[in-house]
């Protein structure tokens, strides 16, 4: 099985932040496939268009997966109405996730807002050889700075844009010290465009293998309907990619910004 | 377990339900969710003569009960469907429609005739593609234009001939009318109604391409209302689609004219549609105790 459509009980449900929940959900099959960077489509009642969601933990003991998303619109208020005990209707696990390799050493996980929570299934696979460095707006956005020093995380540095927690400025800032004092052998990012490219333009300028997971309007969420389309360079050559299929990850290298 | 087989322009369909060009690429991500031979038919991805990259992102929107999308004809080129594609569509024992798309006339006739020496069942000129600065819906909305790119492409092709119509039009059965005067076997309708949204906080355009084409249940009303106007309009088949999402819609567009029920935004909500909608439309049928499902082609009684 690569994906499948069904209906999976929620075992947990949180609000984590304002407008900000986890849920649990037992899907056995779906977390056995699952891999960090892959997606979930969740079906909102009442909507035509699925909504996709990334995967933010993986228990295949368990056999449970962990979404963490932000109440953006319609779309998400009404997947945020279910409870736990209730059916949510998933078609997953999707996309092409983050590589992963028992050669690197030393890797950075970089999280900006909601584009934070794929950086936590890389936390539990990488442990000690990681350093977090997540970004938000203020404290009260702040979110699973707990669940990275749980993972075992070597580092986890808490950045704010307006200084009311942690480091006062954007995760760009401790990236760089990082790199300027020792080696690294990749770094992971999601969340806004602009921190993305700079993240990249750092990466390329500094020889780091680089991975960033993208986000699009998405319909279908298998690569068949070409509608999440994203600029790419394949062997020189440009190339409409689609972030549902070829991505959300991409080798930043990859990206045409 | 009635019987759902129907015949269009002599090719026999197991059943009437055929997702819609667009939604389903060219079937392989959804064999990973379901069987194809479940399905009626497939009707492909729209392709040109050429690789088309298609629109910049974004390209889809939520509408309240349906969704905007404007991907803007994005295909690898005929010759990639003809050697890579329909090779393996072909060995599924459904009906496939190659949907095809150009810029001009001449380049509709061009693919056309490369698909003339391959096994591909019928072929569904799309004139209706509110997408693209070129071509497009250019042609589906004149009686002239819609005639002429008929024409040139059955000059070019022996395939059964289904010309897929734009509902951006005055009269849909006018344009219907001239395309079967031109030489088409069926015509399929409708294609998306062209849409906006607009982002109240940002003041852009929700689309990358400005507007879009509006597709889902939302626009089904106006589906069996053109489908009806067309069925009484012309004396070839009429595949219709438009918002269908469940057994009884297809079973009411069928009612209104239809011979066929093509099956798009419903697939993006559930995946499974095409395949429930087969079932609820049996369903439907032995409750009544009808026999086949033909036996409910324009059967509609208008007062």
């Amino acid at each position: 099985m690569k994906y499948k459509q069904g209906k999976y009980l929620i075992i947990e449900k949180k609000a984590i932040a304002r407008e900000i929940y986890s849920f649990t959900i037992l899907c056995p099959e779906v977390a056995q496939a699952a891999c960090a960077g892959q997606f979930v489509h969740i079906r909102a009642n009442g909507f035509t268009l699925r909504r996709p969601i990334s995967i933010c933990g993986i228990d295949r003991e368990k056999g449970t997966l962990r979404i963490v998303f932000e109440i953006r619109g319609e779309g998400t208020a009404e997947i945020a109405q279910l409870n736990k005990g209730e059916l949510i209707d998933m078609l997953a696990p999707l996309g092409h996730g983050f590589t992963v390799s028992e050669d690197f050493e030393r890797v950075i996980l970089i999280g900006g807002g909601i584009g934070t929570p794929p950086m936590l299934p890389l936390a539990d696979i990488y442990g000690d050889k990681a350093t977090v460095i997540s970004g938000f707006r203020n404290a009260s956005a702040a979110i699973l700075q707990e669940d990275f020093c749980a993972a075992g995380a070597r580092d986890v540095i808490l950045c704010t844009d307006d200084g009311s927690a942690g480091i006062h400025g954007f995760v760009t800032e401790p990236f760089a010290d990082i790199i300027g004092s020792e080696k690294i052998d990749a770094v992971y990012a999601c969340g806004p465009l602009p921190m993305l490219k700079r993240i990249a333009q750092t990466c390329t300028e500094n020889g780091i293998y680089c991975e960033i997971s993208l986000e699009e309007r998405m319909a279908c969420g298998i690569g068949a309907c070409l509608g999440c389309a994203c600029r790419t360079k394949r062997n020189d050559e440009e190339y409409f990619a689609h972030v549902c299929k070829d991505g959300p990850v991409f080798k930043a290298e990859e990206v045409l910004w | 377990m009635a019987d759902l087989s129907v015949n269009i322009c002599g090719v026999d369909f197991k059943n009437p339900i055929i997702p819609a060009s667009g939604v389903f690429g060219y079937g392989r991500e959804y064999e990973e969710l379901f069987p194809l031979e479940k399905l009626g038919g497939i009707a492909t991805k729209g392709t040109t003569l050429h690789l088309r990259t298609g629109n910049l992102a974004p390209r889809i929107a939520e509408t309240p009960a349906g969704m905007l999308n404007s991907v803007g004809l994005q295909n690898p080129g005929i010759d990639h469907f003809i050697e890579t594609e329909l090779p393996y569509l072909l060995t599924k024992n459904i009906v496939i429609l190659a949907n095809i798309a150009g810029s001009t006339p001449e380049e509709c006739a061009q693919v056309a005739a490369k698909l003339e020496d391959t096994d591909v069942h019928m072929i569904e000129l799309n004139i209706s593609c509110p997408n693209v600065k070129q071509g497009g819906a250019a042609f589906g909305t004149s009686c002239d234009m819609a005639a002429e790119v008929t024409r040139q492409v059955r000059k070019a092709t022996t395939k059964p001939l289904v010309v897929k119509l734009s509902p951006n039009v005055t009269s849909i059965a006018d344009i219907a009318k001239s395309v079967e005067a031109a030489g088409a076997d069926a015509v399929s309708l409708i294609n998306t109604l062209l849409g906006m949204r607009i982002d109240i906080n940002t003041r852009r355009p929700v689309l990358r391409n400005n507007v879009g084409g509006m597709s889902g249940p939302a626009v089904f009303p106006i589906a069996v209302r053109m489908v009806w106007q067309v069925a009484n309009a012309v004396n070839i088949p009429v595949i219709g689609m438009g918002g269908v999402s469940t057994g009884r819609d297809a079973i009411e567009l069928m009612m209104a004219g239809a011979s066929a029920v093509q099956v798009g935004a419903a697939i993006f909500t559930d995946p499974y549609a095409p395949v429930k909608i087969i079932d609820e439309m049996n369903d439907y049928l032995d409750s009544k105790g009808i026999a086949s499902v033909r036996d409910i082609i324009g059967a509609v009684q208008p007062w």
